[in-house]
C-alpha cells in the first residue's frame, strides 16, 4: 500500500477515535451529573479532555517514530508505526474514559496540556536558530576539512576553479583557492556606499520629521518612507541593474572615467535607498523620546533651534542612532538580490567603486545554484561564507540591541 | 576680549542663519528620499506598462496538405519572420484534430513576434530594414494592432518572449503562501500567547525573547541555507516545491507574526482579564474567549504585513531551487514551482529586450499585489483599532 494512503487511513481512524472519545466522554459525564452528583467540570470539558488524551499520545508516538526513522535510519515499517499509534490512541481513550469521575479536575488537566502545547510552539523559534547554526556549521566544518581555515580567512584569491572535478573523482582539486578576502572587501565596499547614502538621508529625514515637520506632514511622510522598505529586493535589483548602472556608466563617461556595467556603485546606492526607512524610522522614534526638558533647557540658555538639535538632541539620541545604523549595516551585508542582479561575479580586490566587485552573498548564491555535486568544495564553501555572515550579523545585532537598551535605561522610555 | 553690540547681533544673525539652514537641509533630505520613491515608480511604470500591450497581426491562414506536417506552409513566406512561432507550431496539431479543415482558409488575428512588438513600441529590435518597411505597410493597411496582452496573464513561463506569462508564478506564489501561512500563523500566535499570557518571567522566557528578536534580523539568505540543509537534504522535502519554499519562508515570517501578535495582546487592557478571572474563567478560557478575539485585528494586520514580506522574498527561495522553468503550473505542493519574485529574477537574466519589458510588467503586478495587501492591512487596523 502507498504511504499516502496509509497516512490517510491513519488520519481517518484517529478522527473516528477522537469523535468516539468526545461523545463517550460527554455522555458519561452527563450521565453522572444527571444522577445528581456534583462534578468539578462541565461535561464538554470532560469530553475535550478525553479527546486530548486519545489523540495526543498517539500523535506523539507517530511523530517520535517518524523522527527516529529519519534520524537514526532505524527500519520501522510505516504500517507498524501507525498501527502502534492507533493502539496507543485506543489505550488513551480507555484510560481517560475511566478518569471521567466527579472528583477529577478535567479543566485543570486540559489547561496543563494546552500550556505544554503553547510552550512547545515557543520552542520552535529556538529550534530555528539552532537549525540555522547546525546546518551551517556542520557543512562548514566539512569545508574546512578540505581547505584550511587560515587560508579561507586571509587568502586574497577566490577561484573555486576545478574543485568540482575533484568531487567527481577526476582531477586532484589543485588550482582551487578559497581566499575570502576579496569577497569581504566587496561586501564592505558596497555596504559602505549604502551607508553613505542611507545614514545622512535617513538621519536628516528623521530630524526633520521629529523636530520641524507639522504633524500632517509627519503622518504622511512616515508611511510613504515605509513603502521604500516594503519594495521587494528583487525589484530593487532590477532597478539597479537596468536603470542606475547604465546611468552611472554614462555619468562616468562624461567625467572621462571608465566604469563597468557591474560597478559597485549602483547596487550600493540602491541598497542605501532601501535602508533609508530602517534608519529614519528608528532614529525618529529615538529622537522623539529624548525628553523635552533637555530641549527647553537648551533653548532657555539662548541656543538657537539648530544648535539645540545639533548639540543637545542628537548627542542624547546618539546610542539609538548608532543602533539604527548598525541594524542597517547588518541588513546591507546580508542583502542578496540587489547584489546578485547588479554587482559582478568576479572576485576583485580593488578600492575603485566603478569596477565590478562581488560579495559574499553573490558567491553563496552562485555556489548553490551551479550544477556541482553537493559534496564539492565550492558548494560547501557557501556554508563557510554563510557561517561568517551569520557571525558578523549576529554581533552587529547584539551590539545594536545593547545600545538601544542603554538609551532606554538612561531616559526611562518604554516604547522602543 | 570685548564685543560691541554690533558684533554680537552680527553673530546672532549668523547663528540664526545656520539654524534655518539646518531646517532646509533636513527638509531637503526627506524630499530626496521622496524623490527616490517617485523616480523609482516612474521608471517602473515607464518600463512595465508597455508589457500589458501586445502586437497582433491580421493574416490569412491556408490550411493546405503541406501544413499538416510543416505549419509554416499555412502562411505567406514573408509572414514567417514576423508572426509568433507558437502560432506556426499549433497548425499541424489543429489539422490533425480536424482533418476536414484542409483546403479551407481563414483570416485571423495572430500574435506577432516580440521583435515586431518591440519595434512598434519604439524599442530596440533586431528586425531588418525591409522587415520594418513591411510592418509599416501593414500598419498603414490596418493589419497590425496593439491589444491588451491577455497572454501575459493566462500563460506560464516560455522561452518565446511574446508567449511568456506570469500565471504559473502566480499559482506558485499562492501555493507557497498557503504553506507559509498554515505553518507560521498558528505557531506564531501560539508562541506570542505563551510569552504574553502564560510564561513565567524567567531565564528561559528571556532566552526565547532575545532569540526571536535576533531571528528577525538574520539575513534571509541564511534561512535558505537552513531550508537546503535541513528540509531538503535531511528531511527529503522535494526540491523546488512550494512545500520546501513555504516552510523556509514560514520560519522567516514567524518572528514578524510573533512580534506583532505580542504587541496586539499587550494592547488589550488588564481589566478585561481581571473581569474574566473574576467570574471564574481559567487562564486558557480568558485567552480564548476574551483576549484573543479583542486582539484579532492587530494579529491579522501583523500577519498580512508578514505575508506581504514573504511574498516579495527571493533569496531563500533561490537557494531551495524555486527558480525552475515552469510553463504549466500544476496545483500541487510537492511538484516544482516558481514564485513571482523568482520569475522576475529569471526574466531579468534573459538578454532579449522583450524580456526587460516582461520583467518590469511582472514587477508592476507584484507591486500592485503587495501595495494592496499593505493597504488592506492599514484599513483593517484603522477600522478595528480600539483605544482603551
Amino acid at each position: 500500500m502507498q504511504t499516502n494512503q496509509l497516512l490517510l487511513i491513519f488520519c481517518a481512524a484517529l478522527l473516528l477515535l477522537g469523535l468516539l472519545a468526545f461523545f463517550a466522554g460527554r455522555s458519561k459525564a452527563t450521565r453522572i451529573r444527571s444522577a445528581g452528583t456534583a462534578m468539578f467540570a462541565q461535561p464538554d470539558q470532560y469530553a475535550w479532555f478525553t479527546v486530548l488524551s486519545t489523540a495526543g499520545p498517539a500523535l506523539l508516538v507517530s511523530a517520535l517514530g517518524a523522527f527516529v526513522l529519519l534520524l537514526m535510519g532505524a527500519n520501522i515499517p510505516t504500517l507498524y508505526l501507525l498501527a502502534a499509534s492507533l493502539v496507543v490512541a485506543a489505550i488513551g481513550l480507555l484510560v481517560s474514559l475511566n478518569q471521567v469521575k466527579p472528583d477529577f479536575h478535567a479543566r485543570q488537566a486540559m489547561e496543563r496540556v494546552i500550556r505544554m502545547i503553547l510552550a512547545s510552539a515557543a520552542l520552535i523559534s529556538i529550534f530555528t536558530t539552532f537549525g540555522i547554526l547546525f546546518s551551517i556549521i556542520s557543512e562548514a566544518v566539512r569545508f574546512f576539512k578540505m581547505h584550511s581555515f587560515w587560508e579561507f580567512i586571509t587568502g586574497t584569491t577566490w577561484s573555486p576553479g576545478a574543485s568540482f572535478l575533484a568531487a567527481a573523482g577526476r582531477g586532484d582539486g589543485g588550482g582551487a583557492e578559497f581566499g575570502s578576502v576579496p569577497l569581504f572587501a566587496g561586501t564592505f565596499m558596497i555596504t559602505a556606499i549604502a551607508m553613505l547614502v542611507a545614514v545622512p538621508v535617513g538621519l536628516l529625514s528623521a530630524i526633520y520629521m521629529s523636530e520641524y515637520a507639522p504633524s500632517k506632514v509627519r503622518t504622511v511622510a512616515k508611511p510613504v518612507l515605509e513603502v521604500l522598505a516594503g519594495i521587494p529586493t528583487v525589484v530593487y535589483g532590477f532597478f539597479a541593474a537596468i536603470t542606475v548602472a547604465p546611468l552611472i556608466v554614462t555619468l562616468a563617461g562624461f567625467l572621462g572615467l571608465d566604469a563597468s556595467y557591474n560597478n559597485a556603485l549602483a547596487p550600493g546606492i540602491v541598497m542605501g535607498i532601501m535602508i533609508i526607512p530602517f534608519i529614519s524610522s528608528l532614529s525618529d522614534d529615538v529622537i522623539n523620546s529624548v525628553p523635552d526638558t533637555m530641549r527647553q533647557g537648551s533653548l532657555a540658555l539662548g541656543m538657537t533651534k539648530g544648535e539645540t538639535i545639533r548639540d543637545v538632541v542628537v548627542p542624547a539620541a546618539l546610542p539609538g542612532i548608532i543602533s539604527a545604523s548598525l541594524l542597517g549595516v547588518s541588513r546591507a551585508m546580508g542583502e542578496t538580490m540587489i547584489v546578485v542582479m547588479a554587482a559582478g561575479m568576479r572576485p576583485n580586490l580593488t578600492a575603485n567603486p566603478l569596477e565590478d566587485m562581488t560579495t559574499v552573498t553573490v558567491r553563496i548564491v552562485a555556489a548553490l545554484t551551479g550544477d556541482q555535486e553537493f559534496e564539492s568544495a565550492e558548494t560547501l564553501s557557501a556554508f563557510a561564507l554563510g557561517l561568517v555572515l551569520f557571525a558578523v550579523t549576529l554581533v552587529l545585532n547584539l551590539v545594536s540591541v545593547l545600545m538601544i537598551r542603554r538609551f532606554r535605561e538612561k531616559y526611562r522610555v518604554n516604547n522602543l | 576680549m570685548s564685543h560691541t553690540f554690533d558684533d554680537i547681533s552680527q553673530q546672532l544673525k549668523h547663528r540664526h542663519r545656520k539654524s534655518t539652514r539646518l531646517k532646509w537641509i533636513t527638509m531637503g533630505s526627506l524630499g530626496l528620499a521622496g524623490l527616490f520613491l517617485v523616480l523609482f515608480f516612474a521608471d517602473m511604470l515607464n518600463k512595465g506598462l508597455p508589457a500589458f500591450q501586445q502586437a497582433y497581426i491580421q493574416v490569412e491562414i491556408n490550411y493546405n496538405e503541406e501544413a499538416e506536417t510543416d505549419g509554416r506552409q499555412a502562411f505567406d513566406e514573408e509572414l514567417i519572420p514576423i508572426i509568433s512561432r507558437t502560432m506556426v507550431r499549433v497548425i499541424p496539431m489543429e489539422l490533425r484534430n480536424n482533418p476536414d479543415m484542409i483546403g479551407t482558409s481563414t483570416n485571423e488575428w495572430v500574435l506577432a513576434t516580440s521583435e515586431v512588438d518591440q519595434y512598434l513600441k519604439g524599442h530596440r529590435s533586431s528586425l531588418s530594414p525591409e522587415e520594418r518597411a513591411a510592418i509599416d505597410e501593414r500598419v498603414e493597411a490596418g493589419q497590425v494592432d496593439m491589444r491588451f496582452n491577455t497572454t501575459f496573464f493566462t500563460n506560464g513561463d516560455s522561452k518565446i518572449a511574446e508567449y511568456a506569462g506570469i500565471l504559473s508564478a502566480v499559482i506558485g506564489t499562492v501555493m507557497t503562501m498557503i504553506v507559509t501561512l498554515a505553518i507560521s500563523f498558528p505557531i506564531g500566535v501560539m508562541t506570542a500567547v505563551y510569552l504574553e499570557e502564560f510564561a513565567p518571567d524567567n531565564r528561559f522566557t528571556q532566552a526565547i525573547e532575545i532569540n526571536i528578536n535576533n531571528l528577525a534580523a538574520i539575513p534571509s539568505i541564511l534561512f535558505g541555507l537552513l531550508g537546503l540543509a535541513i528540509f531538503i537534504n535531511f528531511f527529503g522535502v522535494p526540491r523546488s516545491s512550494p512545500l520546501a519554499g513555504g516552510m523556509t519562508l514560514a520560519l522567516m515570517t514567524l518572528p514578524v507574526i510573533i512580534i506583532s501578535t505580542r504587541a496586539a495582546l499587550r494592547s488589550v487592557p488588564d481589566s478585561i482579564r481581571h473581569a474574566a478571572f473574576g467570574v471564574g474563567c481559567s487562564r486558557w478560557q480568558v485567552v480564548r474567549d476574551h483576549v484573543l478575539p479583542l486582539a484579532m485585528p492587530g494579529i491579522m494586520t501583523g500577519s498580512i504585513i508578514g505575508l506581504a514580506q514573504a511574498m516579495g522574498e527571493t533569496a531563500p527561495l533561490i537557494i531551495v531551487g524555486m527558480v525552475a522553468f515552469i510553463p504549466d503550473a500544476g496545483v500541487s505542493f510537492t511538484e516544482a514551482a516558481t514564485v513571482m519574485p523568482a520569475q522576475i529574477f529569471t526574466w531579468s537574466g534573459e538578454p532579449e529586450q522583450a524580456f526587460v519589458e516582461k520583467t518590469a510588467g511582472g514587477i508592476l503586478v507584484l507591486l500592485t499585489i503587495l501595495i494592496s495587501l499593505n493597504a488592506f492591512a492599514v484599513v483593517l487596523r484603522k477600522k478595528f483599532e480600539r483605544r482603551w
